[in-house]
């Protein structure tokens, strides 16, 4: 058993439109099991692109990636979408939650999706996701009418319900105001500690990177050395 | 268990729309109350106008054609055979329609597992005749009893009691036409003559109504016996064998069998009535396209509910995609989603259909051409009520695939990078 996590290996990334562009060049990460590693650079200098490729949305590349020691490159969407499920918490900057459900039904999808037939465990661990979070007493609201903060922290547990190998975060306080977002950096540096979880973090946060165990520094579609 | 998941997400995206996903469903409901009601209604109609002829049609008709020898004495002679006869005004012998062997054919008949039941019968001119009044005509000898059973006698008794045929000596039923023609009313007596000039008085017992006048003008009903003693034949004595199958659409292949299993003639049913078949044929097919035009019409709004429940939900899609619902789990959401619609608005559909021809079924309905029917005919077939559900399940799994192969195909990436 390997402790990576999550491996990419000479990616590279084209837009055709409206002209050929590359987004990414030559990309190498590794990221072992237990690291909280964090993504910074420039706006548009491609860290949502890399982060939409190695959550496995985006297949649209070259090169290779690996998740958990099993190669990505090449499945077919079925089985992406259930590494997704199984492998890959994701907590993205905008788009938060299903409105058509409660709190808890949002963090038990995904559980649901992997164990259908475990409901009342999925739940159980759902609600002991919302007290981690400090959100339990919102379990049962409707998700549309619960503030900017609340909906990232229930996004938060929605990545975890299935106990990820990796948690992927796209500038996930990206839209909050400063005491949120202090509250959901807090979550992340709790969930490195004290349950040794594996995050790869995307911020414009620098204060914040540099909390992490580890930055990764692009520019131009490139990871260049750290300047800082 | 997989599939629990999925139907909770349909109907929570379903809920967030309820309006139109209702109007949705009622459309459907609409089509098929109509295909139901409509169907129900024509083919009851159908019925019943195919009753007037067909129900009282044997399926085959045994008799004995009065016709000359196919072969002639002097096509016989050998001396001629290689040549070129020239015969004129051939003429039957006295061939008198007669059914020979009548006995050992029913028995026959009888045992075929084919056949449902025959009805035997003498059909020979007749003058009736009252006071200074007479009309010619027909008198049917008839087993009133068999009549009844196969061929509806008994439905177009306006008045009278057919067992009485067999009970009241030298009695008759006359049609309705030829009763007010000659004058005459249930318990008078009239003459009968035949057109060997044998004469027997006969007392009118009933009357009969069939709906087709030329029928009702002419003919006059009385027992095989009455029939017999009134030609002075033997009660061995018949002309026609009636036969009522089992399966209608076999009676072509049977009256071929039997004609010459019996050396007879014999005359199946769809020969005789060609064109009844025709008419139903186009009245079913007027309704089936009504209603399917309809469940098409229904079928678009299917398609568009969920064409804009697919644009509204993008973000929704695109997040269940990201968080490890495949392409194909979308899909069965979404046609989830239109089977609903379909299966609900399609048993409403039947519910109303059902109700509707109910309420068709109390409108009075009188017509003289049929005494025993007093409100409009409706058919209750409950295939109608499987084809129609079917076809609102079909069509609105037709209508949900596309837009629903829509949904499976849109990438999460676009949807989230876009904001
Ligand atoms: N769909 C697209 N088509 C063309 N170019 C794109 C598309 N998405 C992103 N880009 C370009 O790729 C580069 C990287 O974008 P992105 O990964 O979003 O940057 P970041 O997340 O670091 O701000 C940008 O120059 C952006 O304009
Ligand atoms: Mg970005």
């Amino acid at each position: 058993m390997s402790n990576i996590a999550l491996k990419a290996s000479h990616i590279d990334k084209y837009f055709h439109d409206p002209y050929k562009v590359q987004a990414l060049r030559d990309i190498e990460i590794e990221v072992l099991k237990g690291e909280f590693v964090s993504i910074t650079g420039k706006s548009g200098c491609g860290k949502s692109t890399l982060l939409y490729i190695v959550s496995t949305m985006d297949t649209d590349y070259t090169g290779e990636l690996w998740i958990d020691n099993s190669c990505m490159t090449g499945k077919s969407e079925p089985e992406l979408a259930k590494v997704r499920n199984e492998k890959i918490g994701f907590v993205f900057q905008f788009h938060y939650l299903l409105n058509e459900f409660s709190v808890l039904k949002n963090v038990m999808l995904p559980g649901m999706k992997l164990h259908p037939e475990n409901k009342l465990e999925i739940e159980s661990r759902a609600v002991e996701l919302l007290k981690l979070l400090k959100i339990e007493h919102l379990a049962l609201k409707r998700a549309n009418l619960i503030s900017g903060g609340e909906k990232q922290r229930v996004a938060i547990a929605r990545a975890l319900i299935n106990n990820p190998i990796i948690i992927m975060g796209d500038e996930p306080t990206g839209n909050l105001d400063k005491k949120n977002s202090d509250i959901v950096l807090e979550i992340f540096h709790q969930l490195s500690e004290e349950l040794n979880k594996t995050l790869l973090i995307v911020t414009h946060d620098l204060n914040f990177a540099r909390q992490t165990h580890r930055n990764i520094y692009m520019e131009d579609g490139r990871i260049i050395d750290n300047p800082f | 268990m997989k599939y629990k998941i999925l139907g909770e997400i349909a109907i929570a995206l379903m809920r967030a729309r309820w309006k139109q996903t209702f109007v949705a469903a009622i459309g459907v409901s609409f089509s098929i109350a109509m295909f139901i009601a409509l169907l129900g209604f024509m083919t009851g109609l159908n019925t019943l106008l195919d009753g007037i002829m067909l129900n009282r049609t044997p399926h085959i008709r045994i008799y004995n054609d009065i016709n000359p020898s196919a072969v002639q004495p002097l096509q016989r002679i050998a001396e001629y055979k290689d040549s070129y006869l020239f015969l004129h005004s051939i003429q039957s012998n006295a061939n008198r329609g007669e059914i020979y062997n009548a006995g050992p054919i029913l028995e026959t008949l009888h045992k075929d597992p084919r056949v449902k039941g025959t009805a035997s019968k003498i059909i020979a001119a007749a003058i009736y005749q009252s006071g200074n009044i007479s009309m010619t005509g027909l008198i049917n000898g008839i087993e009133a009893l068999e009549e009844s059973k196969y061929f509806s006698f008994v439905d177009y008794i306006r008045t009278g009691n057919p067992e009485d045929l067999d009970i009241v000596s030298n009695s008759l039923f006359l049609g309705s036409g030829l009763a007010s023609r000659l004058g005459v009313e249930v318990g008078e007596n009239i003459q009968v003559t035949t057109a060997s000039g044998d004469q027997l008085p006969l007392k009118v017992i009933g009357i009969i109504h069939t709906g087709i006048s030329d029928l009702d003008k002419t003919q006059g009903y009385a027992s095989l016996k009455t029939v017999q003693k009134l030609l002075g034949k033997s009660n061995l004595y018949i002309t026609d064998i009636q036969i009522k199958l089992w399966n209608m659409n076999l009676a072509p292949e049977l009256a071929k069998a039997y004609a010459q299993l019996f050396e007879t003639n014999a005359e199946d049913i769809q020969t005789a009535n060609a064109q009844f078949e025709t008419g139903s044929f186009v009245r079913s097919l007027i309704s089936y396209a009504v209603g399917i035009t309809l469940l098409i019409v229904a079928g678009f709004g299917i398609y568009n509910i969920l064409n804009m429940m697919i644009y509204e939900k993008m973000d929704t899609i695109a997040i269940l995609k990201a968080t490890g619902f495949s392409g194909k789990d979308v899909k069965q959401i979404f046609i989830g989603i239109a089977l609903t619609i379909g299966i609900v608005g399609g048993i409403l559909g039947l519910i109303s259909g059902y109700l509707i021809s109910l309420l068709i079924d109390q409108i009075p309905f009188e017509t003289a051409a049929l005494p025993t029917v007093k409100t409009y005919p409706i058919d209750y077939n409950p295939i109608f009520y499987i084809i129609g559900i079917s076809f609102a399940i079909i069509t609105t799994y037709l209508a949900g695939y596309f837009p629903s192969r829509k949904a499976s195909k849109i990438d999460p990436v676009i949807i989230i990078r876009g904001k």
